[in-house]
């Protein structure tokens, strides 16, 4: 699955990042799943806040991290997929 | 002794009453009576102390958590205490009401049973006449809230031949997961083994059509399915190991590293009355008795798999062995694996279709 750069992500009910104390960590929760979030992970998911399309979430981590937009895409891109082939994050258009 | 790791998981039987009659039954022979249940205060209190463990997922179930009144003050309660609240229901006891009443107190996710793909298969099969009918109406009632539906299928000879229509059932009813479950031969499916045992071509079909459904369902569904323990090369990570990963407490409070653990007797089973969740997590004698890898016998103590597969089931090695710290007999290095095969194909060819129904 590849991920349109005018589609919207979203978190879908059901699923949400929480920060477990004990842990001392971000965990994205879902049905039956909790996958431990590096803080790249989070600064991702928080940006998908339903109103953006993945172009500009793409274009906001680029400028937070100053990274190389190609490459921002290509790994949020690929997080963003393995998670929608899991259901845990929908895609809108 | 190893040292305890933080759990992920709380199992809460919130009773073990039900309307439902399904043969193959994961609760206990013997039944925990309401007078006994914990109180509303009691659970909440439970599901704190979970949550400040670790614990990140409550399971609400049962028997049916719908037959306890207070479930919509239990479903707040797991939820204040942050913990990813799963109701898992067979649906009847529930109203529309009532799901979005929980729904609007913070349940994260529905996993709704279903034992059949038509109403007369299903209402046999679960004991209960008008069971699927209720059913369908749950599920649309979960979609209009906007909840994520797991649909759990409990899988045996009666019912396999009809995988492929389950699913199709589990995705028109929208549910982002399915899990396709088969019968576990603890407890009361136990007795009923001569009706629900599957053959071995049921199982090897079933096996080919879940892993074509997987591919053309990518995106849609997620379906869950372990191969039966019998016709598998190695055991299930039971409990993703023993005091690992989960707990499970039962109606009256009991503490228990997995729900069928009291079927091993001669192990001392503590109480939330007694002792605190994390004391007894971390060093109350069932936890610490299969914890880690230190109890393990040959061939597991020096198997590659020890850490994957963690000896298996602790409870099918004692219903077989008459001793919980052997090799899962299931496991193609047991000394009594084919004798398992043997016997469940033995089961599977008798062919019986009349159940002992599930009572109190």
């Amino acid at each position: 699955m590849t991920i349109d750069e005018n589609q919207i992500p979203i978190l879908p009910r059901g699923v949400r990042l929480h920060h477990c104390d004990v842990r001392e960590g971000w965990f994205l929760l879902a049905p039956e799943r909790a996958l431990k979030m590096d803080a790249i992970g989070v600064a991702i998911l928080n940006a998908v806040d339903g109103d953006q399309s993945f172009g500009a979430i793409v274009d906001q981590l680029a400028g937070d991290f100053d990274a190389p937009r190609d490459r921002v895409a290509t790994d949020a891109g690929k997080f963003l997929a393995e998670l929608a082939g899991r259901r845990m994050i929908e895609m809108t258009s | 002794m190893t040292a305890s790791p933080i759990p992920m998981a709380l199992l809460a039987e919130l009773t073990h009453r039900c309307p439902l009659k399904c043969p193959y039954c994961s609760n206990p022979v013997e039944l925990i009576r309401r007078s006994e249940e914990l109180t509303t205060e009691g659970w909440i209190d439970v599901f704190r102390q979970a949550a400040a463990m670790g614990v990140l997922h409550v399971h609400l179930s049962g028997g049916e958590p719908a037959s306890r009144r207070d479930l919509e003050d239990l479903t707040e309660g797991a939820c204040d205490a942050g913990l990813y609240t799963n109701l898992i229901t067979s649906g009847v006891g529930l109203s529309e009401a009532r799901l979005k009443d929980l729904a609007a107190r913070g349940l994260d996710h529905v996993q709704l049973s279903i034992q059949g793909v038509d109403p007369a298969t299903a209402d046999r099969i679960g004991g209960y006449d008008g069971g699927f009918s209720t059913k369908m109406q749950v599920a649309g009632w979960v979609a209009a809230e906007g909840l994520p539906l797991t649909v759990n299928a409990v899988m045996h000879r009666q019912n396999l031949d009809r995988l492929a229509e389950t699913i199709e059932m589990a995705v028109e009813l929208g549910a982002r997961r399915l899990e396709v479950a088969n019968t576990q031969y603890h407890g009361w499916a136990y007795r009923n083994r001569f009706a629900l045992m599957p053959t071995e071509e049921q199982v090897r079909r079933g096996g080919q059509i879940v892993a074509e459904a997987r591919e053309r369902l990518a995106g849609t569904m997620v379906i869950d399915y372990v191969t039966p323990d019998h016709l598998a090369k190695f055991p299930k990570p039971c409990m993703g190991g023993w005091g690992r990963i989960g707990l499970c407490v039962t109606p009256r409070g009991t503490v228990l590293p997995c729900h069928a653990a009291e079927t091993i007797t001669g192990l001392e089973f503590e109480s939330v009355h007694d002792r605190s969740l994390a004391e007894i997590w971390s060093n109350g004698p069932a936890f610490t008795a299969y914890r880690g890898t230190d109890w393990m016998p040959e061939p597991c103590a020096s198997c590659d798999r020890k850490t994957k597969d963690w000896g298996g089931c602790r409870c099918q090695a004692f219903a077989w062995n008459r001793d919980a710290a052997t090799t899962d007999p299931v496991c193609s290095k047991s000394s009594r694996h084919a004798e398992v095969r043997v016997a469940a194909m033995a089961e599977a060819a008798e062919g019986v279709d009349a159940f002992d129904y599930r009572s109190f």
